[in-house]
């Protein structure tokens, strides 16, 4: 019996040291380092860090840290900058662009930045498909690009293109990079090959799906960052990262719900930033999908067709009601696809052009456009068939929703009958870009160049006759697709913002989807630790996820602040010192009550 | 083994030999089942993921302005657009040499993937399962052993409690309330430690939250099974005997109705195990614990198929393979099974 007592007891040993073993770390476990380190909790994933493959907005966000653009879109207003270029001209037919390269830019092993770099990395991606996956779009219209010496990047065109100062392509080092056979090999994200930079942070340790830490570059050309290293540290679950803000665990979190925004306002130490947005969300009415041999496809309401039923459905959808109700008031007013945070480009219909809130009105138009009501209440077309329309939108988003009842209930208003189909983001996606849909709640982010978001809505991007377009209208229009080609040619800046607005103003006019708002951006940090985030543009637009590095470029520690403290705090070594306690004590008299029947076995 | 009373040795032989040969077409028959569900479980697998809507090249490339060529060129690298039964011969015959294929979203081989998540997620649930069935079986012993007592309805309607409350929901408000005594996020810390002893203490610093959530979730199982498997031994006459022979109380529950009434808890022990590998994905999305549950939550999203069938085959064979060594161990603890 001996040997079973000594088994029992070390058993009861074993289950009781897990628990110590689990509640009670005994020795700090992250030590407090030196210097500053500004934590940002990311909830995206990240595929790739290879700028070459790097698809994901988490992971475009941190390449923009690591490597200089040619240029880049400005703080202040969101035009263009310069980045390696210093300046740049073109030649008098539009066709030839040419880059001067600033001196005295250095990678970050020493070697000097060159047009040679700009030259490898445009004919790297134009050249190897692997290479295109992430930015083979800003290369297409590019013929040749050469470096005839050090210092000159020049760029010829097949036809002329104004957004050539807003190409979304990081620089990378050839004498790094040119060793490199397979883009696509795992390897290309580790910190040997994504180390070397130009930026003003540098890509210095990564563990997938834990963190991204990046060390202050020292030798940046615009002057060294204030703080010693930003880390992004990943979170699965925004409440988690919430509530590691309130603890002090991160010092920045964005992609905030409204209830997260309002819970964090007023907070000690937290500053909170209400920022305009560069999305819109939109209500897709299926105008007809067809794909770029002009074959119909998909089975939307043939009735969505007639550009006056459309307009009808603007008109009974209040989008001031949408914007407090659903968006809690964060969001903004619709107009044209560029948001109102682009200021130049952003078209806001005038008064006579806009679809004003009357479900009188649009009554009348459909009535007089021949949909009039049946017996039951609900429109029909002169061919008879029902004004029954599907509504898709995505079950995991609030909105969707929420909005999707609004909508619901505002077309029933005047006799069009909507059935709700809220499904998943895959499906969503799967069903609106093959064109199985009636009306369906949809979005799009933008960027400081309109060039692509309303190249989206040309004939040219309809989908192929096999495969499926990535979310657009199915809208084609040879008015729109002229607009559209002028602005894309048109280098003056006035000029070209005017062609822009034009282009919005038929698109919004023939109404293939109408722009129901722009969601503002809900982000919060830790006042008490850091200060000099910036905005872009200034002022009023986001600091994470911008279209350069401005935001937490100029970030410092606050006089005082404990900016990289990751000790334990001392109520959590009184509450695990306590807890290991308990545990003992109860073990101990677990352990001893076992023991006593022991002595006296039969 | 059993000895003849009747015949001498050689009808002893006879009987072993008898019980060896059914051991054998025994574990062979189990271990046939578990292969031809293993078959099927791989074939499921690339049949019901296909059924997902959505198109993970759309997925890959949201964040990015991309051109219908670049589209058609990734469908072709990863062959999305390839006939169904080519893509499952590639499958079938990757699977059959061990190679689980290559993620569309991360493009690293699955295998290595699973690889990476597999020890969080069973230091994770197995850390938690190994407490929860010491927790609910000491529990579970004492309520049976003192029915009706304060202790039995307090700890049956705790545990009861807890059974019924949501996972995440539990894990967000112990993070709430421990108000940053604990990590809220990961496995380790951003700036790891320095030194084996200080790591191994920060995991179990990081550790201690979801390991908590889900032992408090799942402890009830193993109390109120124990707990009625241990009422229905108690009624028996060998009891009565135990304590006539003079045993303390303890004892006779230690030493007479406890191994008879531990069989079920067992059974679902092992029939647990099986799950531990495939984690608890809403405990490992609160805290963004890097496990084999978020693994296949972020497939999902793509849908990621090579990663998601990979994930698939993976948890289900353990699963198999796990009732398979149930169902062996079985005939050993148990002679009745044997004897059948």
């Amino acid at each position: 019996m001996g040997f079973s007592r000594l088994r029992r007891a070390r058993a009861a040993l074993a289950v009781l040291a897990v628990p110590l073993l689990v509640a009670a770390p005994l020795s700090p476990p992250a030590q407090a380092q030196s210097g500053t380190v500004l934590r940002v909790a990311l909830v995206q994933e990240i595929d790739h860090l290879n700028p070459f493959t790097a698809s994901f907005a988490s992971s475009t966000m941190i390449g923009r840290f690591a490597w200089e653009f040619l240029t880049l879109p400005s703080a202040e207003d969101a035009t263009p900058t310069g980045g390696v270029a210093e300046s740049w001209n073109t030649s008098p037919d539009k066709l030839t662009w040419t880059f001067t390269i600033r001196e005295g830019m250095t990678w970050s092993d020493g070697e000097p930045v060159t047009a040679k770099d700009a030259a490898f990395t445009f004919n790297r991606i134009m050249s190897d498909p692997k290479a295109a996956e992430a930015n083979g779009s800003y290369v297409e219209n590019f013929e040749r690009v050469t470096a005839p010496d050090l210092r000159t990047l020049v760029v010829e065109i097949k036809k002329p293109q104004a957004s050539m100062t807003a190409l979304d392509v990081p620089i990378v080092p050839e004498h790094i990079w040119s060793g490199i056979d397979d883009m696509a090999d795992p390897k290309t994200d580790s910190v040997d090959v994504v180390g070397v930079g130009s930026g003003p942070f540098l890509i210095s340790e990564y563990r997938p799906n834990e963190i991204v830490t990046l060390k202050a570059n020292r030798h940046y050309w615009r002057g060294a960052p204030q703080i010693d290293e930003l880390q992004f540290v990943k979170f699965e679950n925004a409440d988690a990262a919430v509530a590691a803000l309130r603890n002090g665990e991160v010092d920045f979190v964005n992609r905030l719900t409204q209830a997260q925004f309002d819970s964090l306002k007023g907070e000690d130490g937290i500053e909170t930033n209400q920022a305009s947005g560069r999305r819109y969300r939109e209500l897709l009415m299926n105008p007809g999908a067809e794909n770029i041999e002009g074959q119909a496809i998909g089975d939307g309401h043939p009735a969505l067709r007639d550009v006056r039923v459309r307009r009808a459905i603007a008109k009974a959808i209040d989008p001031q009601v949408l914007v407090d109700k659903v968006l809690g008031g964060y969001g903004e007013l619709p107009g044209g696809l560029v948001p109102p945070i682009y200021s130049d480009f952003h078209y806001t219909p005038p008064a006579g052009k806009r679809y004003t809130f009357d479900p009188a009105a649009a009554g009348r138009e459909l009535d007089a456009a021949g949909y009039r009501k049946g017996p039951d209440g609900v429109r029909a077309g002169p061919d008879g068939r029902k004004l029954e329309f599907r509504l898709t939108a995505r079950s995991s988003e609030d909105y969707g929703l929420r909005a999707s009842d609004y909508i619901a209930g505002w077309l029933g208003d005047i006799g069009i009958t909507v059935t709700k189909n809220l499904v998943s983001d895959n499906e969503v996606d799967e069903t609106t870009s093959s064109g199985h849909y009636d009306l369906a709640l949809s979005g799009w982010g933008t960027n400081p160049d309109p060039d692509y978001i309303l190249g989206k809505q040309t004939c040219a991007s309809l989908p192929a006759a096999s495969g499926s377009s990535s979310s657009n209208a199915f809208f084609c229009d040879a008015a729109y697709d002229d607009l559209y080609a002028r602005q894309a040619a048109e280098l003056d800046k006035d000029k070209r913002a005017e062609l822009v607005r034009q282009a919005q103003a038929r698109y919004y006019e023939q109404a293939p989807s109408l722009v129901l708002d722009y969601d503002n951006v809900l982000e919060a940090y830790r006042s008490d630790r850091f200060t000099g985030f910036v905005r872009q543009p200034n002022g009023e637009g986001q600091i994470m996820e911008q279209t350069g590095y401005w935001g937490f470029y100029g970030v410092r520690p606050v006089e005082g602040g404990a900016g990289g403290d990751t000790g334990l705090p001392a109520g959590a070594w009184v509450a695990i010192g306590a807890g290991a306690l308990l545990l003992l004590v109860g073990g101990g008299t677990a352990l001893a009550r076992r023991r006593t029947p022991a002595e006296d076995r039969e | 083994m059993t000895t003849s009373t009747t015949g001498g040795p050689p009808a002893a032989d006879l009987d072993e030999r008898r019980a060896g040969t059914s051991t054998a077409r025994f574990v062979a028959g189990k271990a046939g089942g578990a292969l031809a569900s293993l078959v099927f479980v791989m074939v499921l697998g690339f049949l019901l993921f296909r059924m997902i809507p959505g198109d993970p090249v759309a997925t890959m490339t949201r964040d990015r302005p991309t051109s219908p060529e670049q589209l058609a060129q990734l469908r072709e690298r990863l062959g999305v657009d390839e006939p169904l039964w080519r893509q499952f011969l590639d499958y079938a015959l990757g699977l059959l040499s061990g190679d689980l294929g290559t993620s569309y979203l991360y493009n690293r081989p699955v295998a290595t993937m699973i690889g990476e998540r597999l020890w969080p997620t069973v230091l994770l649930v197995g850390t938690a399962t190994v407490l929860a069935v010491a927790l609910g079986m000491w529990l579970g012993i004492r309520a049976a052993w003192k029915r009706d007592s304060a202790f039995d309805r307090v700890h049956t309607g705790v545990a009861l409690t807890l059974w019924s409350v949501p996972q995440f929901w539990l894990g967000l408000l112990l993070l709430i309330a421990t108000q940053g005594l604990f990590p809220s996020r990961g496995m380790r810390s951003p700036d790891l430690p320095e030194g084996f002893l200080a790591q191994t203490l920060d995991v179990a610093w990081h550790l201690t939250l979801p390991c908590v959530t889900l032992l408090a979730v799942i402890y009830a199982q193993y109390m109120l099974v124990m707990r009625s498997s241990l009422l229905e031994e108690m009624g028996s006459e060998y009891l009565t005997t135990a304590r006539a022979k003079g045993l303390r109380d303890d004892l006779v529950r230690r030493r007479h109705a406890v191994p008879n009434a531990l069989l079920p808890a067992v059974t679902l022990v092992f029939l647990q195990f099986g799950m531990v590998v495939s984690g608890t994905v809403t405990v490992e999305a609160v805290f963004s614990w890097p496990g084999l549950g978020l693994l296949t939550y972020d497939a999902l999203r793509g849908p990621d198929l090579p990663l998601l069938q990979g994930v698939f085959v993976v948890l289900a064979g353990s699963v198999i393979v796990m009732n398979l060594l149930a169902e062996l161990l079985y005939r050993v603890l148990d002679p009745r099974v044997r004897a059948a």
